[in-house]
């Protein structure tokens, strides 16, 4: 193999996809397309544990636009490497097209139809025997170098308190500014939790109509979650000192660092280049399926649709969440936190407000585990087995020509 | 924005205040203070009469009804009555300019366990 002149590219290895794109991780997923098909997908999964199979799935019997979409993209995200779909048979979702999407990316992939398979346990016995089949097989794959400019990060927050803002949010914010600096496409959200922030993230825009974009994605949210009634903000917030969400929005705000804001993408877009993009989350039209997203895991599922290599995730209450397909790397902002769930934590932002080490120390050291992590070091919450996943209903419009100013 | 290594209030407040912003109203706790304890609030003495938490906000000056809570320089909500110089700024005396903000009433102990 010859080595590449670029020094960055010593640094990454990664899993060769048809598109291009490389994974970090060679997962095979398991993923039902109905609930009446996860009992089975679980049973299935069962039988590999501390194995890389994860099991995803939507639970919907209706058909929706947006989860088929997301369905697409996880599928064929860079992390994996074969497909088992599990149906039962009668529900909406379209397997056919989602089976040779996948196929198309040259991933081996099958589909098993409970109803034409001789039930639970038959289905159950035959896709244990192709995943182990597959997992046999992938043993063999082969990692090619990969540049820092070809990994996608991206940053989400939850379980937020009054020292997110202060510690946690702004360390990320700083290692994403070396990310971008180093070409490498990073991606936060969520614009229901930068409420209030819309002028000052407006100001970074590299275009004018990228501007107007930003500020327009963050009054869709205010005006969403007025319709709901709740804002993005959960009793937990409260107690650690936050009042208001605009107060929340500023301490989410930071982990957006400081370099100009590229574009706007929403869930399942993929970026078109490197740098600095917002997710607008926020479904487009008329309040309809509810929430937005009803808890972190759903905003972590988006960010690996949009092709995330793998999520940080600053929490100052405390989460423990990991994710399915991507690593997960909590960053803990607060310390007495820190100290109660150190077995869940990654990195320790919280030491900050004690004197112990300062944001760009912090921020250093998270950018350290990204690269250690992308080269195949286990996360707190890879170590533990977590492979939360939720996808619900949305809908969307595709994003208008303003938001990807470099794209065009 | 000031960042907490420099953010140290050093307007004559407790040295577990920050000041995130010269132009904020309130201060936030960078270590937790107890109930009981008499502190420097902008060279103010103050009587704290509830445990203050980490990551919470006491006032940096006297905020009248409907004025503007300022941190990080940004307005975060508008006071509902007028708080005092030192008093803890919380849902109990502001409220968000967006979407109310939700808490679940229980007690200290109970949210312990």
């Amino acid at each position: 193999m010859s080595r590449q002149s670029d020094v960055k590219a010593t640094e990454l290895r990664g899993y060769p996809r048809s598109d291009g794109r490389k994974g970090i991780r060679n997962v095979v997923i398991v993923a039902y397309l109905v609930e009446c098909a996860h009992h089975v997908g679980r049973e299935i999964v069962s039988n590999f544990r501390g194995k890389d199979v994860h099991l995803i799935g939507f639970p919907g019997c209706f058909p929706n636009e947006y989860a088929q979409h997301m369905m697409e993209r996880l599928c064929t995200h860079p992390n994996i490497g074969a497909v088992l779909l599990l149906s039962l048979g009668c529900e909406s979702f379209n397997k056919f097209s989602l089976s040779r999407i996948v196929a198309a990316s040259d991933r081996p992939v099958a589909t098993l139809t409970i109803q034409n398979n001789g039930g639970t346990l038959s289905t159950i016995e035959d896709g244990t025997a192709w995943v182990g089949e597959q997992l046999e097989a992938l043993k063999a794959a082969e990692t090619v170098p990969m540049r820092l400019d070809e990994l996608v990060v991206g940053t989400v927050c939850g379980g937020s308190d009054g020292t997110s803002g202060l510690t946690g949010n702004p360390a990320v914010g700083r290692a994403f500014d070396r990310l971008v600096e180093a070409g490498a496409t990073c991606i936060f959200e969520e614009t229901g939790e930068l409420i209030g922030c819309e002028e000052i993230m407006a100001d970074r825009a590299t275009t004018p109509g990228l501007a107007d974009e930003l500020r327009a994605s963050v009054a869709k949210a205010a005006r969403y979650y007025a319709t709901l009634g709740y804002g993005s903000f959960a009793p937990g917030n409260a107690d650690g000192g936050l009042s208001t969400i605009e107060e929340k929005s500023m301490g989410a705000y930071a982990k957006s660092g400081s370099s100009p804001i590229s574009g706007i993408i929403k869930p399942g877009d993929i970026a078109p280049t490197g740098g600095l993009f917002l997710m607008d989350v926020v479904p487009d039209g008329e309040v309809r399926f509810g929430f937005p997203n009803i808890s972190d895991n759903a905003e972590i599922v988006e960010m690996i649709a949009s092709g995330c290599h793998l999520t940080l995730f600053v929490t100052g209450r405390g989460s423990v969440a990991g994710s399915a397909i991507s690593p997960v790397i909590k960053v803990c902002a607060n310390p007495e936190t820190y100290r109660k769930l150190a077995g869940d934590m990654d990195v320790d932002a919280g030491r900050i407000l004690e004197g112990d080490a300062t944001l760009d120390e912090v921020g250093t050291e998270i950018l350290t585990l990204i690269m250690e992590v992308a080269r195949g070091t286990k996360t707190k919450s890879e170590h533990l087995g977590h492979r939360e996943f939720i996808l619900t209903y949305k809908s969307f419009e595709p994003i208008g020509p303003a938001c990807l100013p470099t794209a065009a | 924005m000031a960042t907490p290594e420099d953010a140290q209030a050093d307007d004559g407040s407790d040295g577990r205040l920050l000041l995130l912003s010269d132009e904020d109203n309130v201060l936030v706790a960078r270590q937790p203070i107890s109930a009981g304890e008499t502190i420097l609030v902008t060279g103010v003495p103050v009587h704290i009469g509830k445990d203050i938490l980490l990551g919470h906000k006491i006032a940096r000056q006297t905020i009248a009804e409907s004025e503007k809570v300022r941190k990080y320089g940004a307005p975060i909500g508008s006071a509902t009555r007028a708080i005092a110089l030192g008093e803890h700024v919380h849902v109990h005396n502001m409220k968000s300019d967006y979407t109310r903000t939700h808490i679940i009433d229980a007690s200290d102990e109970e949210k312990s366990r």
